[in-house]
């Protein structure tokens, strides 16, 4: 079966790599032009991705609550964060007086960072990925705990008690709900055999692992995508920056452009947790295939692999965002006990039937 | 002058400058982060080896854990944003020299020593490979240890937890 269309990302990427070396030749300097060109893509992808966010978290705000939304600046108000965009950055950068100078100017950059690096292992299209280290998914959990600091750091450097509290509660929330978000990465693990993102792909191609590994796995990604929730401190799991009770938690003294590097690095996080939600039980990039439905399946070919990615991970978004406007916010004690009497026990559990279905052969 | 040679440079000067701030700064917080960073660069150098498993455990392990943990035990202390008191002038003095000359014996030693690459099987440090070898009992197998020391942290946690349970009063 020969594809019609061959213009793919990879062979975009492919194709840059090779006239690079034609022209320079020199491969240490190639590769490090390959780098800044690839950093220089992601953070325009990113970048544009949270402008559209930021535009689709009002909309859908304002589709649950039976209102319109943004619509006055741009089409259908899209250009409403453009114009918040141009406001931040107007806006004056307070340092407070008694706060750590030196740590209160890190602490954003930080944030930022963690978040950015672990797009790296994604696999945003076939063949298409910025590193695809042996550990992944082990990177992912590693590389996501660095933001944390961050949020400690933004806390205690504001020299304020509701960033204080805010941080601390974030810390606390953070540290456990890994917990759980761990458990249910080695559940696919365990069913994959490997840590590498591209082999957890491959490995869904007869099927997602949410089809194909039933019950334990639906769990599983039940799990994750509450846990990651809380992990990212949007509502329900918000407490770090309850308004209400804390003003705005660990950015409370933020202003200007480092309140906007903390809201990017929020998005970025919805985007990362989704896409890996999306990588580990939807099949990444895999097409929908479904049985011996040929015809089917050959239109599901069609679909570019980066739109398949994408969609998959604009649903998980959007029950993301659906879960803010849904529950009420949990108390500091409910969500301790949700973590620790309910979360991490069922995933323990879940994790031995996966064990058992992995050894005994149950999946599809 | 190759590429991998300057990035090991780099990680080093951040290891050591992260640790010597880590020890001089006055700032109890900021000494924590500074920690994080030497840490950090760690993990870097393991990443520069290609031991790609040791580095994401290095930084769950200390970066998601113990500087966290030490960041929490800071916020939950009196005091702990002020200045510390600089040290005495004659106790600054003897902890350098007792420094320098620990420092000196080592590289002494370190200088000395004829290193040679080790005979046995090489093992590629794969996350597989490890596995096979923490729970085999074969040769190079390391299930014993590995048991032992999961047998004690299991006995801290414990540990850790009949300390923190709270015993119902009676009313």
């Amino acid at each position: 079966m020969k594809t019609v269309l061959t213009i793919s990302l990879s062979s975009i990427a492919g194709h840059i790599h090779q006239w690079l070396e034609k022209a320079i030749g020199n491969p240490t300097i190639v590769y490090l032009i390959d780098m800044v060109l690839v950093a220089v893509c992601l953070l325009v992808f990113l970048v544009l991705l949270c402008f559209f966010l930021g535009w689709m978290e009002r909309k859908v705000a304002a589709f649950m609550q039976i209102r319109l939304g943004p619509n006055r600046v741009g089409p259908k108000g899209s250009m409403q964060i453009v114009a918040d965009t141009v406001k931040l950055l107007f806006k004056e950068g307070l340092t407070p007086a008694a706060s750590d100078k030196f740590l209160f100017h890190l602490a954003p950059m930080i944030v930022v960072i963690a978040s950015m690096m672990v797009c790296a292992p994604l696999a945003f299209a076939k063949d298409f990925q910025i590193f695809d280290i042996s550990i992944g998914v082990l990177y992912v959990s590693a590389v996501s705990s660095l933001g944390i600091i961050g949020i400690l750091m933004a806390g205690w450097s504001s020299y304020n008690k509701y960033s204080l509290l805010g941080a601390m509660r974030s810390g606390a929330q953070i540290v456990s709900y890994e917990l759980s978000i761990g458990l249910s990465l080695i559940s696919v693990v365990i069913m994959v055999g490997s840590l590498k993102m591209s082999d957890i792909v491959m490995s869904q191609s007869d099927g997602w692992w949410i089809w194909k590994g039933h019950i334990p796995m639906i769990i599983s990604f039940i799990i994750f995508v509450v846990a990651s929730t809380a992990e990212i401190n949007r509502a329900p799991f918000d407490l770090t920056e309850a308004e209400q009770e804390l003003t705005g938690g660990f950015h409370t003294e933020y202003s200007g452009m480092k309140f906007a590097m903390f809201l990017l690095s929020e998005y970025i996080n919805l985007f990362v947790v989704s896409a890996i939600a999306a990588t580990l039980f939807l099949g990444g990039w895999m097409p929908l295939h479904i049985g011996h439905l040929q015809s089917f399946n050959h239109i599901m070919d069609y679909i570019p692999s980066s739109i398949w990615f994408m969609g998959k991970t604009m649903f998980i978004i959007f029950i993301i965002m659906w879960f803010r406007w849904t529950f009420p916010r949990l108390r500091v004690d409910q969500l301790l006990n949700l973590e620790w009497k309910y979360l991490l026990p069922i995933s323990m559990v879940n994790i031995l039937l996966v064990t058992l279905m992995a050894i005994m052969g149950w999946h599809f | 002058m190759q590429a991998s040679i300057i990035i090991f440079y780099c990680l080093a000067a951040m290891i050591i400058g992260g640790a010597i701030l880590a020890v001089t700064s006055l700032k109890i917080f900021r000494a924590a982060v500074f920690l994080l960073f030497s840490l950090i660069g760690i993990a870097g150098l393991y990443f520069w080896m290609n031991y790609e498993f040791i580095a994401a455990v290095q930084i769950v392990v200390y970066v998601g854990g113990i500087v966290v943990l030490i960041i929490f035990s800071i916020f939950l202390t009196h005091h702990s944003g002020e200045d510390m008191k600089s040290p005495k002038l004659a106790r600054s003095i003897f902890v350098a020299i007792a420094a320098s000359s620990g420092f000196a014996l080592t590289m002494l030693l370190i200088l000395q020593h004829q290193f040679f690459a080790s005979s046995g099987n090489v093992v590629e440090p794969t996350v597989k490979n490890i596995g096979t070898q923490m729970l085999s009992t074969t040769e190079n197998g390391y299930l014993l240890p590995f048991e032992v020391i999961s047998i004690l942290l299991l006995a801290a946690m414990i540990g850790a937890i009949v300390i923190a349970i709270k015993t119902k009063t009676k009313a």
